[in-house]
C-alpha cells in the first residue's frame, strides 16, 4: 500500500511517529463528556463526536510531518513543471511562479518548526507518476488543482485536532496551519480560474479530475446539524438568492470540507515511490 | 446617506441591557489594550464614545453597543457580522448594477453574494436565539459602485480581511467546541477562494490572487486582531458596537 509506504517513510526519519499515532487513535477512540449546559441545544446531537476530533494525523509534531510531506510533494511538483521546458506557455508563468514560491516558504517554515536541516525529510517520488502529471499543461493544470484542492482539504481536516490537544506546540503549530491553508485555497481558486472552471468544488464542476477521492465527499447539504439544503428549498430563504435554481449547488460551494490523513494519503500515495 | 439592511424586512438593533459597571471598565481596559491599532481606530473609539461621529473612519463603537457576547458565542457572532456585512456589500453591488445584466462579471458576483448569504444563515441558524447579534445596519455610500475598479477592490480588501479575521480569531475557540473551528474552517477556504477569484479579474493570470501584501515570506497569510478588523470593515457598520466581550477573549488568549 502506498499509504503504508509513505508512513515507512517518515518513520525512518522519525522513530517515534509510530507511537504517536498509537496515541492518536486511542485519542480517537475515547469519548469525552462535555458541560452540557454550555452547550447550545443545536450542536447539542454533535457533542460526542465533536470532541474528539477524526482523522487526525497524530500530535502536533505528527501533523507537521504530515503537513511537510504535501508541501514537499507541491513544492517539487512545481518546481519540476517551472524546470521542464515548453510546458508553461507564456502569461502563465507568473502565477505558477507565485505559487511555487508559497509552497517552498511552507516547506522552509515547516521544517524550521521540526528543526529539522533542508530536506532532511523529502520523500522519494514515484517519477512514472510525477512525469505522467506534468506530460503537457492542461495535464499540469489538472494536477495542480487536484494537489491544491486536496491540500485545502487537509489542512482542514487537522484544525480540531490541533485544537483539542492544546499544548504550547499545538497551539503554536494551529496559528501557522490556519495562515496556511487560506493561502492553499487561494491557490486552488487560481488554478481553477486558469481552468475556466467555477473556483469552488462542487459535483459536475471540477472538470477532468485525475482521482475521484479528491472530491469525494464534497457535496455536503448539512452543516453543524441544520439542512441547508432543505432550508434554501423552502421559497421564502430560496428567493433571498440571486441563483435560486441553484441553491443546492450554492450550498456545496459555500462550504469546503476536510479530509482525514488517511483520505489524504491515500490521493497522494501514487506520487510516492513504493517503500523499500 | 444611503442606508442598506442585510434583510429585506429591515429591523431595528436588537436591544442590548445595560452594561454592569464591571463590564464597562472591562471595555475601557480593553480599549487600551488596543493602542498599537490605526490611529483612525482609536479617534473613532473616542468620537463615538463621544457621541460626536456620525461618519467615521472606523467602527461606530460605543458601551451601549451591540455586544458580541461572551466565550465561544463572541466568535460566532464575530463571524455573523463580518457574513451580513458581506452579503450586504454583495448585494449593493448587484442593486446598483455595478456590472452589465448578464455579464460575467455579475454572475460572479451573485455567485459570492449567494455564498454569503448562505454564511449567513448559516450563522443565523447556528447560534441560539438568546446568544446571537440582531441584524446589523450597514452604509457603503462612501463606494462608489458606478466605478468597476473601486468595486473590484472594496470587494477583494473585504473578503482579505475576513479571510484575516478567520484565521486570527479560530485559535480563540474552546477546545471543547472544536467542531465550531472545523466549520469556521469550511468557511474561511471558500472566501479565500473569493478574494483569489476577484484579485484574478484584477490581474488575469498574475500573482495578486496570493500577492505578497496578503502572504508573507514564510508563506503565511495575514492573521487580524479584532481590532484591526474593526478598523477596516467597521466603517461600513453603522450600528453601534461594543466588542469589549470579544477584546477581552482575545487578550485572555495572548
Amino acid at each position: 500500500m502506498n499509504l503504508l509506504g509513505i508512513f515507512s517513510q517518515i518513520e525512518k526519519a522519525d522513530p517515534e511517529i509510530g507511537e504517536k499515532m498509537d496515541y492518536s487513535r486511542r485519542k480517537m477512540l475515547k469519548t469525552t463528556s462535555v458541560a452540557a449546559a454550555a452547550t447550545p441545544m443545536f450542536f447539542a446531537a454533535m457533542v460526542n463526536k465533536a470532541f474528539a476530533a477524526e482523522g487526525c494525523a497524530g500530535d502536533a509534531i505528527a501533523i507537521v510531518k504530515y503537513a511537510l510531506t504535501l508541501e514537499y510533494l507541491e513544492r517539487d511538483f512545481y518546481r519540476a513543471a517551472q524546470f521542464k521546458a515548453g510546458l508553461l506557455p507564456s502569461g502563465t508563468r507568473p502565477y505558477v511562479v507565485q505559487i511555487a514560491k508559497h509552497e517552498a516558504q511552507h516547506v522552509d517554515l515547516l521544517e524550521g518548526v521540526l528543526g529539522i536541516k533542508p530536506n532532511a525529510m523529502q520523500p522519494k517520488y514515484n517519477m512514472a507518476t510525477l512525469n505522467a502529471a506534468l506530460a503537457d499543461y492542461p495535464t499540469f493544470l489538472t494536477y495542480a488543482q487536484a494537489l491544491e484542492d486536496t491540500g485545502v482539504r487537509a489542512y482542514k481536516g487537522q484544525a480540531a485536532c490541533l485544537l483539542e490537544e492544546d499544548t504550547a506546540t499545538s497551539r503554536t503549530v494551529l496559528a501557522v496551519a490556519l495562515r496556511i491553508h487560506s493561502v492553499e485555497a487561494r491557490h486552488a481558486a487560481a488554478v481553477r480560474y486558469m481552468r475556466d472552471l467555477r473556483v469552488w468544488p462542487s459535483g459536475g464542476q471540477n472538470g477532468t479530475e485525475p482521482d475521484p477521492k479528491v472530491y469525494m465527499n464534497e457535496d455536503q447539504g448539512t452543516q453543524g446539524g441544520a439542512n441547508l439544503v432543505d432550508f434554501f428549498n423552502m421559497q421564502e430563504n430560496k428567493m433571498k438568492l440571486y441563483s435560486p435554481d441553484m441553491s443546492t449547488r450554492s450550498v456545496y460551494e459555500s462550504f469546503d470540507e476536510a479530509l482525514t490523513a488517511e483520505q489524504v494519503l491515500a490521493i497522494a500515495g501514487p506520487f510516492f515511490a513504493a517503500p523499500m | 446617506m444611503e442606508e442598506l439592511t442585510s434583510t429585506s424586512t429591515p429591523k431595528k438593533g436588537p436591544s442590548v441591557p445595560a452594561i454592569p459597571s464591571v463590564e464597562r471598565r472591562m471595555f475601557l481596559r480593553a480599549l487600551g489594550l488596543t493602542t498599537v491599532s490605526a490611529a483612525a481606530f482609536l479617534t473613532a473609539c473616542q468620537n463615538s464614545m463621544n457621541d460626536v461621529a456620525p461618519k467615521y473612519s472606523g467602527a461606530r463603537l460605543s458601551a451601549d453597543g451591540v455586544s458580541f457576547g461572551e466565550g465561544d458565542f463572541a466568535i460566532l457572532n464575530y463571524a455573523y457580522a463580518l457574513e451580513q456585512l458581506e452579503t450586504a456589500f454583495y448585494m449593493a453591488v448587484i442593486e446598483k448594477k455595478t456590472f452589465a445584466a448578464g455579464s460575467k462579471e455579475e454572475m460572479i458576483f451573485k455567485d459570492i453574494h449567494d455564498h454569503e448569504l448562505i454564511h449567513r444563515e448559516f450563522f443565523k441558524l447556528a447560534i441560539p436565539a438568546d446568544k446571537r447579534i440582531g441584524d446589523l445596519e450597514f452604509d457603503v455610500s462612501s463606494i462608489d459602485f458606478t466605478n468597476r475598479r473601486e468595486v473590484l477592490n472594496t470587494a477583494r480588501v473585504l473578503e482579505d480581511t475576513g479571510v484575516a479575521a478567520y484565521n486570527g480569531a479560530g485559535p480563540l475557540i474552546s477546545k471543547a467546541n472544536s467542531i465550531y473551528l472545523t466549520l469556521a474552517g469550511k468557511i474561511v477556504s471558500v472566501e479565500a477562494r473569493h478574494a483569489s477569484l476577484i484579485s484574478s479579474i484584477l490581474q488575469p493570470g498574475g500573482g495578486l490572487f496570493a500577492g505578497d501584501y496578503v502572504v508573507d515570506n514564510n508563506g503565511l497569510e495575514k492573521a487580524l486582531t479584532v481590532s484591526e478588523v474593526l478598523g477596516r470593515a467597521g466603517r461600513y457598520i453603522k450600528t453601534a458596537i461594543n466588542p469589549a466581550s470579544l477584546l477581552a477573549l482575545e487578550s485572555s488568549k495572548s
